[in-house]
């Protein structure tokens, strides 16, 4: 039974498929920049040994609250005093300090405020930027991550606001991953002249702070989506949340608005020759696709792309046997989809991934091509396309990239014990 | 301030020694929290989730739930979820907010014990303290409850605290046996890799039990008071063996303070052996063993430095115990004629410059990161 998002889900297991992008991998994209976290030993250890996993121990502090902490309520006063004998013994001089606090700041009621203003006096050449390890209130509203991609934005200055840039570009925000330089909006904007900014691609504070010059605003994975509308409104920008799909008309309608925004005179006749163009393209692509994969089973699982329902109605579309779909809620992006597969392919089978259940089904199924990391280790399959979150696929492009990847796969056999294991897919890893 | 930490990490916390301990013996433990005791552990502290089954969960706490003190969503969880994979016991795990609240578990164990006729218990653990406390009350609540009888079999022992965390894989463990039983004493279980937890209901037929690392010194307590079971504390290493059978044979609880450790590093024997030290970082009784057997074998002064808090009775003469990476920072600067540090990698950027440092992976401090370069400890000498 599949649940609403958010929705409590019993007890819960946790695969050993660690591609996905956690609070410490993306506030690492902030150039110049140090993470420190105030908490306990247990949540502690999971974060610090991942900044060390990806080799940026030195990028990553922290100050342990202990038990006595609780019952004193001076949570203030051992963050305020921790992360100024972090800073001091660090001697390095950050431009921005990702501050995370947790959920034990939240139940005991610190004054955060407080604890900004004080350490904002102390150390007023430092960003301090808030940022929240809290996951005991993701079910209820934001999710830490979602509110990441908010804050790392936070200190972007105000610049050049509803004014035609001299330079003339486009920021996209809240992705971990930069846009394939193909991918539809970088090709569009390209054909217009117009440059992309990406803090993935920032190495220094000055291009971070670069990514306040443009005009527009643009988020393409969804939960960038909060951060993406608060800093425009903020920032006095113009906000375009195009998140990555496998649905044409989607794709169409996304690429008609990203270039009526871009562009002072939209020529619809040749919009619709380029797009009719693209779907010629991925439809013979996809044929290909096809005779080559053959009647292979096909498992999706939702930590490949957030739109792991549109790529199965697409699949299944153009003849690929797709049966079964790892995900444990419906993204309410995705319902109409979901209503769609359930009339059309009732025989597709939905499986949950943190179901109790999950961890003694047996997991050694023959000739299966998995795409993501979860359904890789539930299959047991060599044969997956190894990619989290969408990664840089977009589009038209997007589509045909994820077309190669399965050919790829299908071919080619690789060791998923070796990689999904592996935390933070594309970040440097020393396991 | 010992609380703040500029580079290296800290140690695998209580939680999710807990689940460590447990792993192999059929049981379901269920950690008592929103998320992230649940990744930390199955990411970083546990090196048998890519392929052995272990009913292991998180019960996704919410504020909500946190608030109201919804413990009805919890017990029902935890009995679809039994009720469907027939667990042998169920234990319980509290984290940060079921501590601040005061959950009681103990109650709630009952209630699960009365509702599903399974055996439920829970470890007093926060979050909050380190892994040889969690392994070890973990590994206590099992010696609390085997029903056997004292019925001893000659020259026998347990092998009391084995997990991953200190030990790595079970081929690691399956030298420590093998130290053990090529010595002419047999290993009756091994608490807890590698066994069932039926084998370890036999645990008290065991002449001695045998404590190889801290995390198995509860059990050890335990077993003695309940079935009168002598322990002696050391791991058998292969160079730390005769040390180690001499004070089997004689029932001496810390086999590394009989021999070595304790002569070398008291009284004029300090000074003298002060010059050229080693140092070692680490768990308590395999860092003392490895000393033991570095300085009679090799005649080098050791002094071992304990960053974890239980270690009371278990370091010798001279050691440090230090807590926090300040207090180890001045505690590795204060020392004299240091001509070497062995530690786990992760202490490297802490470690005086000018001196060796020879590379000692601890799962229990870097994780899995150094997981293929672990050494087999019982022949490290």
């Amino acid at each position: 039974m599949l649940k609403k998002a958010g929705e409590s889900s019993g007890l819960e297991f946790n695969s050993p498929a660690h591609g996905n992008w956690n609070i410490v991998h993306t506030g690492m994209l902030l150039p110049e920049a140090i993470q420190i976290y105030v908490c306990a030993d247990n949540c502690m250890r999971g974060v610090v040994l991942t900044a060390a996993e990806m080799n940026a121990a030195d990028r990553f502090s922290f100050v342990i609250v202990e038990e006595e902490d609780l019952l004193n309520g001076n949570l203030e006063d051992v963050t305020i005093e921790g992360v100024t004998d972090v800073l001091k013994k660090r001697g390095d001089h950050p431009k921005a300090v990702l501050l995370f606090t947790v959920c034990l700041h939240h139940f005991l009621g610190c004054d955060l405020e407080r604890v900004y203003e004080e350490l904002e006096a102390r150390f007023p050449e430092i960003f301090f930027i808030r940022c929240y390890m809290d996951p005991i209130m993701q079910k209820h509203g934001l999710t830490p991550d979602q509110k990441l991609r908010k804050s790392i934005y936070d200190a972007l200055p105000e610049r050049n606001a509803g004014k035609s840039d001299l330079e003339r570009s486009v920021t996209i925000l809240g992705s971990d991953f930069a846009l394939d330089e193909t991918s539809d909006i970088k090709r569009l904007l390209k054909a217009e002249n117009i440059e992309v900014r990406e803090l993935p691609t920032c190495d220094s504070w000055k291009a971070y702070e670069n990514l306040a010059d443009s005009r527009i605003f643009i988020a393409c994975y969804p939960p960038g989506k909060y951060g993406l509308e608060s800093q425009a409104e903020r920032l006095g920008k113009k906000a375009l949340y195009l998140p990555g799909s496998f649905d044409y008309e989607e794709i169409i309608r996304q690429w008609r608005m990203l270039e009526q925004t871009v562009t002072e005179s939209v020529r619809d006749a040749e919009i619709d020759e380029t797009i009719e163009r693209e779907i010629a393209l991925c439809e013979a692509v996809l044929k290909k696709t096809r005779q080559i994969i053959g009647d292979a089973q096909i498992m999706i699982d939702h930590t490949f792309h957030p739109r792991p329902l549109e790529l199965a109605k697409l699949l299944l579309t153009y003849g690929f046997s797709v049966t079964r779909i790892y995900l444990d809620a419906v993204n309410p992006e995705e319902k109409a989809t979901f209503e769609w597969l359930k009339q059309q392919y009732p025989g597709l089978s939905y499986e949950p991934t943190i179901h109790p259940e999950m961890r003694v089904r047996p997991r050694k199924e023959e000739n299966i091509l998995a795409i993501g990391q979860k359904a890789a280790w539930f299959t047991g399959t060599k044969h997956f396309v190894n990619l989290v979150e969408g990664a840089g696929l977009y589009g038209f492009d997007g589509i045909r990239k994820v077309a190669g990847l399965m050919i790829e796969a299908w071919q080619e056999e690789k060791d998923p014990e070796d990689l999904i294991i592996r935390k933070g897919w594309g970040c440097e890893s020393c396991i | 301030m010992k609380r703040s930490y500029k580079i290296i990490p800290i140690y695998t916390a209580d939680v999710s020694g807990v689940c460590s301990a447990l792993y192999e013996l059929g049981g379901m433990t269920v950690m008592h929290d929103p998320s992230g005791c649940n990744s930390t552990y199955n990411t970083h502290d546990e090196i048998r989730w890519y392929d052995q089954d272990s009913m292991i969960y998180i019960s996704g706490l919410t504020e909500i739930d946190a608030v109201m003190g919804n413990d009805e969503k919890l017990i029902r969880d935890i009995e679809i979820a039994a009720e469907e994979l027939k667990p042998k016991f169920i234990a319980l795990a509290g984290s940060p907010i079921p501590y601040m609240n005061g959950t009681d578990f103990e109650a709630i164990a009952k209630i699960l014990e009365q509702d599903l006729g399974i055996p439920a218990f829970s470890v007093p653990t926060n979050g909050m303290h380190d892994y040889v406390y969690g392994v070890g009350r973990a590994l206590a609540e099992i010696a609390k409850r085997i029903e056997g009888k004292r019925e001893v079999t000659p020259k026998s022992v347990n092998l009391l605290g084995v997990t991953p965390l200190d030990f790595g894989p079970q081929e690691h463990v399956d030298a420590l046996i093998q130290n053990v039983e090529q010595a002419g004493w047999k290993v009756l279980s091994t608490w807890a890799m590698g066994d069932t937890l039926e084998n370890l209901a036999r645990a008290p037929e065991a002449e001695v039990n045998l404590v190889v690392s801290s995390t198995g010194l509860r059990a050890a307590e335990i077993l003695q008071e309940r079935f009168g079971t002598p322990y002696v504390t050391g791991t058998p290493i292969r160079g730390f063996m005769k040390t180690l059978l001499n004070a089997i044979e004689e029932k001496k609880q810390v086999a590394y303070l009989e021999k070595g450790r304790h002569i070398g590093l008291t009284g004029n024997e300090l000074e003298k052996s002060s010059e050229n030290q080693i140092i070692l970082i680490g768990e308590p009784v395999i860092m003392e063993s490895l000393a033991a057997v570095i300085e009679t074998e090799y005649q080098i002064s050791v002094r071992v430095i304990c960053p974890l808090r239980e270690k009371k009775g278990l370091l010798a003469d001279g050691d440090i115990a230090v807590c926090g990476e300040e207090e180890l920072e001045q505690a590795l600067q204060s020392l004299k004629n240091v001509k070497g540090v062995v530690a786990d990698p992760l202490y490297r950027p802490v470690c005086p410059e000018n001196v060796a440092f020879y590379e000692l992976p601890h799962i229990a401090f870097s994780g899995r990161i150094y997981k293929k370069k672990l050494p087999v400890l019982a022949e490290l000498i």
